[in-house]
């Protein structure tokens, strides 16, 4: 098979005679993109295959050794199994137990990113169907030069029309194809083989996002780059019930536009609630700014349960798959709207939207398929204004005497405790709630991952979620907040403004807090952190369902950090990209730092700008509340440009942490590009992922990790005076590896000269130089490894 | 409920499983025997309560009896320090597991490879991952976990005991420690 950049054809003819007539100015491209004129020298690695990165990700690997923590001992993938791998036990097909967690993990990884480029095809057949082939890809006007940062690093190619984007997605499509073929029984048996696989599936996941943000910006007219991107509203208190109220959930927002046009064409805007729950919210506020976002996912069963949304529609990706019955149960039509989540509802995609709306209005369906958003769009607003005013009495809530009837049954068996996630003391909330105290069950409202599994091992029934919700119920209806909406990419004018400060080390890091919202003690904590880091002047980027949680708190004067911060890509800026496939943005903000700042080429040069990133660019992701496959996919796509991320004490289900070792000075040489010389450089940054057990610890972390080898001395010293004082405070201590990052006396902060250079003189601390620093082995012998 | 079923009930590791502790004796037994033991004490060890005290004086007193050292994980060491204890390495969990699993690592106190780690405090599915992390990958050491809700993948483990039976435990496994020597850290 040919590889995939020498299946394009361009054929162009200037003038032939045929038996057809004349043929003038003919130009025909098959599989090629069109910025053809594209000047930049290619790189060593355009579409790179499985392997072409290897020597890279061992280098990677080698210094951020995987620690295994399997999640299960046994292997139940084919019928040899089940295989019991403990400890040095192989498996019937002889594989080991570390390699049988990496397989896991790159399984995980090929799910997140076969999701994500799945919804990018969705994506760019829609936005071409909408826009047409030759719409330009348009991410931000005149601000933005390098539109695709992500794809002209990994592909070597300048996506200029949607159907540019087509070619990109074959690529994606037919590595992760072979990337999950890799996962089949008898094949990879090399851990760290593996590993290098899961790198390569998170960045071309990251390509995946990037498509699809990027179709969906360019044809639905969404925020283009702007700091100033609307404020929306954000919270189920801000919905007016006496309207009739639809909910969206998901992440693909073509329904969710048809609704808000239809809704806009029929002079209905202001007549019906949109509302909304994961990605997808956020993409229908992008669309529309007077779309509702109810909160992340976590959300699903007390919006449902509230009897608020008279229809529900959703798409793809992160729904509850109940959530039809919790529809039913509150006498909701459900619309479905995806091939990957038909839900066994009949496909009335084919019929008319009078028979669909007749259906469901009438109870004849409880819910139906419509595989086309236009009609899907129609048959949500006609059925939610039907049958919105016989549902009004479905929006009562329980009331106090109702919980406390509800709660007798209950046999303190502390079933509902052992099967929660965050160990919340639900019997003592129940007793209480029985003897007419109600504070201590609404107290776990803030703290409830919203999963349900509660009311799952209850042996008597008793709705615990919904009795949760229910104690909560004055704290819901002031759940008004808001959010900015997501403003898409990074400009180039920002990136030029603090590619600078950040390379120098002076603006202290960028920190991504991303992902969704399994938060061990709840979503207050990522909003705390984020206004933590804003205030100390980091740059602050977010994204989807967590992007949502850092918008449900405010300060004393009544503001959210959307209120309290600037939109912009600069220091003390809370940055919300966007819905999930938005992250391309701040992975593509880091690689523009290399091509727009320091003049980098990125065209199919993965390895010089991932070493560059690694080296130069302070950048942390938190993914504070990670659940899914596609976050382990998008935090790959950041270890491979040598990006940290931190995750919060549910991460450790991953299966693997990936951390370097501090006390192997060998781990921590660079090649000083200056000298020639191999340089001591130490842990900077120490981990490439890493569980935090709590937000104290996560933030010293984040601020150590922040910390690169060509940090200037200033730039250090700014960087240890946050890194210190975050320790003190939440640590009660000054790190003891201080000396680790000291490499001349002028690295230490100034308002601690005293206390560190203490330190250092009971240390072996010398002073060392700061290199132009590179781990790529082309310019770099291998190091000494003496441990 | 079940002696040795897993608090979180879905839990379930696989064939090799925490031994329960039945009685103080056999945690003592365990930590006797051991030549170079690490306590490692989460963040919830400052905030459960167990009778008058909190989690975490019953674990001080242990490391401070038996000159054990410590590595605090979260923002434990906080409540150490207000405790007088300032000898703690800090570390997060999963790097303390990554380090502890290596033979070659001289252990906290740079006196040698740990051949047991005691641990407690942390959240339960972090320590589970945690110690199923030292079950495969650390053969030569042992684990024991006293917090009072079964870990199956420690080498041993209370099962789920209530506050009081927890308490008599710890007192009982401290006091007898403690005659041993008074070594302060």
């Amino acid at each position: 098979m040919l590889p995939l950049t020498e299946k394009k054809i361009a054929l162009t003819i200037k003038e032939m005679e045929s038996g057809l007539g004349r043929i003038r100015d003919l130009s025909i491209s098959i599989g090629k993109l069109s910025a053809a004129d594209w000047t930049e020298p290619e790189g060593p690695t355009p579409y790179p295959s499985l392997t072409a990165l290897r020597t890279w990700d061992r280098t990677l690997l080698s210094r951020y050794q995987p620690f295994y923590m399997p999640f299960c001992d046994l292997c139940c993938l084919c019928t040899y199994g089940k295989c019991d791998l403990t400890g040095t036990k192989k498996g019937a097909c002889g594989i080991t137990m570390p390699a049988q967690q990496s397989r896991t993990v790159l399984l995980s990884a090929c799910i997140g990113a076969a999701t994500h480029t799945s919804h990018a095809r969705e994506l760019v057949t829609y936005a071409i169907k909408k826009a047409g082939r030759d719409c330009p890809i348009n991410p931000g006007g005149n601000a933005i030069g390098v539109e695709a940062p992500i794809i002209r690093l990994v592909c070597g190619e300048k996506p200029e029309i949607l159907a540019d984007l087509e070619t990109v997605l074959d690529y994606c499509e037919s590595q992760i194809t072979a990337l999950l073929a890799v996962t089949h029984t008898g094949q990879e048996g090399d851990p760290l083989d593996f590993e290098s696989k899961v790198l390569h599936a998170g960045m071309i996941d990251h390509v995946g996002m990037e498509v699809a943000d990027l179709a969906q910006i360019s044809a639905l007219g969404y925020p283009k780059a702007d700091p100033d991107a609307p404020l929306v509203a954000l919270g189920m208190g801000t919905v007016d019930t006496t309207k009739p109220v639809i909910l969206v959930i998901g992440h693909n927002v073509p329904p969710s536009v048809a609704i808000i046009d239809y809704l806009h064409n029929e002079n209905l805007s202001d007549h019906v609630e949109v509302t909304g729950i994961c990605c997808t919210s956020i993409d229908a506020t992008r669309y529309s700014p007077r779309a509702k976002i109810i909160g992340p996912m976590s959300w699903q069963l007390r919006y449902i349960r509230s009897g608020i949304p008279d229809v529900i529609v959703v798409d793809e990706q992160c729904i509850r798959t109940d959530a039809l019955a919790e529809a039913e149960a509150i006498h909701a039509p459900f619309i479905a709207t995806s091939e990957k989540n038909c839900l066994g509802l009949p496909d009335r995609t084919n019929d008319t939207a009078d028979a669909i709306v007749t259906d469901l209005v009438g109870g004849k369906l409880a819910g139906v398929l419509i595989l086309d958003p236009e009609k899907a769009g129609e048959v949500a607003v006609r059925v939610a204004r039907t049958v919105a005013p016989a549902r009004k009495n479905v929006r009562a809530s329980t009331d106090p005497a109702t919980i406390r009837e509800q709660v007798t049954a209950c046999t303190q068996c502390r079933l509902c405790q052992r099967a929660c996630p965050n160990d919340l003391k639900i019997p003592q909330g129940m007793k209480a709630a029985g003897a007419g105290e109600l504070s201590l069950l609404a107290g776990l409202y803030e703290t409830c991952v919203g999963c349900g599994r509660c009311e799952q091992a209850c042996t008597k029934k008793i709705p615990v979620h919904s009795l949760i919700v229910a104690a909560a119920a004055e704290r819901i209806k002031n759940e008004k907040f808001v959010i900015r909406t997501g403003r898409g990419a990074i400009q180039d004018i920002e990136i030029r403004n603090v590619g600078g400060p950040i390379v120098l080390g002076e603006i202290p890091g960028v920190i991504g807090f991303v992902g969704c919202a399994n938060y061990a003690n709840g979503g207050k904590e990522v909003a705390e952190m984020s206004v933590e880091f804003a205030k100390r002047r980091y740059i602050v980027c977010t994204s989807g369902c967590t992007a949502m949680s850092i918008g449900m708190y405010r300060d004393e004067e009544g503001k959210t950090p959307y209120e309290q911060f600037p939109g912009s890509f600069s220091a003390g800026g809370i940055v919300n990209v966007g819905s999930c496939v938005a992250n391309a943005h701040i992975a593509g903000a880091t690689i523009k730092i290399a091509s727009v700042f320091a003049r980098r080429n990125l065209r199919g040069n993965y390895a010089e700008i991932a070493d560059y990133v690694h080296n130069r660019v302070g950048a942390v992701g938190v993914a504070w509340g990670a659940m899914s496959q596609k976050a382990a996919a998008i935090a790959a796509g950041f270890w491979r440009l040598g990006i940290p991320v931190v995750v919060g004490p549910h991460g450790t289900k991953y299966r693997r942490m990936l951390l370097g070792r501090a006390d192997h000075d060998a781990d921590w040489y660079v090649h000083d590009q200056r000298t020639g010389e191999d340089v001591y450089a130490g842990p900077a940054p120490e981990h490439l992922f890493v569980a935090a057990e709590t937000k104290e610890e996560a933030m010293v972390l984040v601020a150590k990790l922040c910390m690169r080898p060509n940090d200037t001395t200033r730039g250090r010293a700014m960087k240890l005076t946050h890194y210190i004082d975050l320790s003190q405070r939440n640590l009660g201590t000054i790190p003891d590896d201080i000396p680790r990052y000291v490499r001349t006396t002028a690295d230490i902060p100034v308002t601690l000269k005293g206390e560190i250079t203490r330190i250092l003189a009971q240390s072996d601390w010398k002073e060392r130089p700061i290199p132009d620093p590179t781990l790529l082995s082309r310019d770099k012998p291998s190091p000494p490894k003496e441990r | 409920m079940p002696a040795a079923d897993p608090w979180q009930t879905a839990e379930i590791a696989g064939p090799k499983k925490a031994s329960v502790i039945t009685k103080p004796a056999m945690a003592q037994a365990v930590i006797h025997r051991a030549q170079h033991p690490v306590l490692i004490i989460g963040h919830y060890a400052a905030t459960i309560d167990i009778g008058e005290r909190k989690l975490v004086d019953y674990l001080l007193d242990l490391a401070r009896a038996h000159a054990i050292p410590v590595i605090a994980t979260g923002h434990v060491n906080r409540t150490l320090k207000e405790r007088g204890y300032t000898g703690a390495v800090i570390m997060p969990a999963v790097e303390a597991g990554h380090r502890i699993a290596d033979p070659c690592w001289n252990g906290p106190d740079g006196k040698g490879p740990c051949d047991l780690a005691i641990i407690a405090g942390l959240p339960y599915p972090m320590e589970w991952t945690l110690l199923s992390g030292l079950k495969h990958f650390a053969p030569y050491m042992k684990t024991i976990t006293l917090d009072n809700t079964y870990q199956p993948n420690a080498n041993w483990s209370f099962a789920n005991i209530p506050v009081k039976e927890w308490q008599e435990n710890l007192e009982a496994i401290t006091v007898t420690i403690g005659t041993e020597g008074q070594t302060d850290v």
